[in-house]
């Protein structure tokens, strides 16, 4: 038969991708009761502990807010777009999970899971298509709003993520060359052999950081949606879910570059100084999801930490800060990587 | 120019130096300052369930008062509500028959006896002018509510719980405002 197709595999990529899909929006949505407490623990407040146990059922309760608000669509908006631009936020940030190596493989009945949905061979250069996307639904919907602040949002956000969003490749090129893939799977299994990529590479990893935070267009870099001098930004004439959509997918794309971060620099689903090899696979699947969420929550600790400690930047400074210093920062260290590479390999 | 305070700093116009420049460093410093609030202790008290411990003069909430024997003390002369400054007092005054010795201590009593919580400032003049101890101000806040209407409190809502039925009712009402010896 020309189409064999395999039904169990089929299958198992199907409940895969419900669940991934599932598990990041539930993460998102308590991503972000977890803003709302550490800038509260933070700013030595108590942070919400009404709705339910410790305030855990605060999220369902903002999100049921925002569903029984009033959908306003403006007059002058360009409707279809209008609608287009929180779906295409929400969209994109959901897609990337797709080459994420979640675990190693599970024993489930005699049938090897991997826990990944797409060992693409070209995951991260897949990561990076999906995240240039992400700006089409913030100026699609800056634009199609009619309005000059939601405009002036609208191109900030394409500006800030474009800008660096070379400094961010420029920094991943170095980390190619060390790794020699660009499967997220294969630098994973590469990292629990040796060496953790942020030992080799720290300059890498710290613009890579800085500029994953621009990416999410959290503070410093959230100009896009600078309350004070632009009213919303790109959603300022959003409301009802529609705004929760274009929050909500900013909470996702936090939560999908920590794992990002996680995965290239910090070993992935490896545990530190364990030899996983010894124990049953799937135990060891099951502990290196543990260790990868670890990781994960202790990025998305960092990026909130920052946002709750650090002023936002002038346009003039984010500029200066995207184009000369992150770029040529980024080239430096790829050159020297590539020195390094080509002086212990003759 | 003279400086107003000893607190006051020359602001330095001199450029930044390559640390400066470099942002990171006060980068994580700021961070380790957010950092340190973890541990601080939060000044919040949960309202509900915990209340701030009052000040032994604070002014609450009015109640009417009862004798030991679980009478009203109000006879409606109106000194309350002559020495309110905002107004908030209205009373309707009754005689006392042949029968009700045990609800009223005097002949006179208020039939009526109103408060428009809305408008009173807690001032405690009505404690003051009472020449019957028969109204003072507890620790209890006056609860919020939806409509004005139910701001209006009534005899109901203002007498304290009889002192020989509901004894422990009684005397946390009563806390520790009711010490004062009653004049006869």
């Amino acid at each position: 038969m020309l189409l064999a197709i395999d039904f169990a595999l089929l299958l198992e990529k199907l409940i895969l991708v419900v669940v991934v899909v599932f598990a990041s929006l539930g993460i998102a949505m308590y991503t972000t009761f977890a803003e709302r407490k550490v800038a509260a623990i933070l700013q030595d407040r108590r942070g919400p502990n009404r709705a339910g146990p410790f305030g855990l059922l605060q999220p369902l309760a903002d999100g049921m807010k925002l569903f029984f608000k009033e959908e306003i669509i403006p007059d002058f908006s360009s409707k279809f777009l209008f609608v287009m631009g929180p779906a295409l936020a929400m969209l994109t940030a959901c897609m990337t999970s797709a080459v994420i190596p979640w675990g190693d493989k599970i024993d489930f009945f005699g049938r090897m899971v991997d826990l990944q949905i797409a060992d693409v061979n070209i995951g991260i250069l897949y990561v990076f298509g999906v995240v240039s996307l992400g700006v089409y639904g913030i100026m699609i919907g800056a634009w199609a709003s009619n309005n000059k602040f939601s405009l002036m949002g609208g191109l900030r956000a394409a500006s800030q993520i474009i800008s660096y969003e070379l400094a961010m490749g420029i920094s991943l090129i170095a980390l190619l060359m060390i790794t020699g893939t660009l499967s997220l799977k294969e630098m994973v299994v590469q990292q629990q052999q040796g060496y953790w990529n942020v030992v080799l590479q720290p300059l890498g990893f710290l613009i890579f950081l800085i500029c994953s935070f621009a990416e999410c267009n959290r503070t410093p870099f959230d100009l896009p949606e600078a309350e004070n001098e632009l009213i919303g930004g790109y959603h300022t004439e959003y409301s009802s879910m529609k705004l929760g959509f274009y929050l909500f997918s900013e909470y996702i794309n936090m939560f999908i570059s920590s794992v990002i971060m996680a995965t290239l620099f910090f070993g992935g689903y490896d545990i530190p100084f364990f030899d996983e090899s010894v124990l049953a696979p799937n135990l060891a699947a099951i502990l290196g999801i543990v260790a990868l969420m670890t990781k994960v929550i202790a990025f998305i600790f960092l990026f909130m930490w920052v946002r709750w400690t650090i002023p936002r930047f002038r346009y003039d400074q984010l500029m200066h800060l995207g184009w000369r210093i992150l770029i040529p920062m980024a080239l430096f260290n790829m050159l020297a990587t590539g020195g390094v590479i080509l002086y212990f390999n003759k | 120019m003279q400086a107003l305070t000893n607190r006051a700093k020359q602001v330095d116009r001199a450029p930044m130096s390559f640390m400066e420049k470099m942002y990171l460093p006060a980068i994580i410093k700021g961070m380790s300052i957010t950092f340190s609030h973890i541990f601080k202790k939060k000044p919040t008290i949960n309202y509900p369930e915990k209340t701030r411990p009052f000040s032994p003069v604070f002014r609450g909430m009015q109640i009417l008062n009862r004798d030991a024997e679980g009478r009203e003390n109000c006879t409606a002369c109106g000194l309350c509500a002559v020495a309110c400054p905002a107004e908030a007092i209205t009373m309707e005054a009754a005689e006392r028959q042949i029968g009700e010795e045990n609800l009223y201590r005097e002949e006179k009593y208020a039939a009526k006896y109103e408060i428009n919580m809305l408008r009173c400032i807690f001032c405690g003049l009505c404690e003051e002018a009472c020449p019957k101890d028969a109204i003072y101000l507890s620790e209890t806040f006056t609860p919020a509510d939806y409509q004005r209407k139910q701001f209006i409190y009534s005899k109901n809502d203002l007498l304290i719980p009889h002192p020989q039925e509901n004894p422990e009712a009684y005397k946390k009402a009563l806390g520790n405002r009711g010490n004062k010896t009653t004049v006869n």
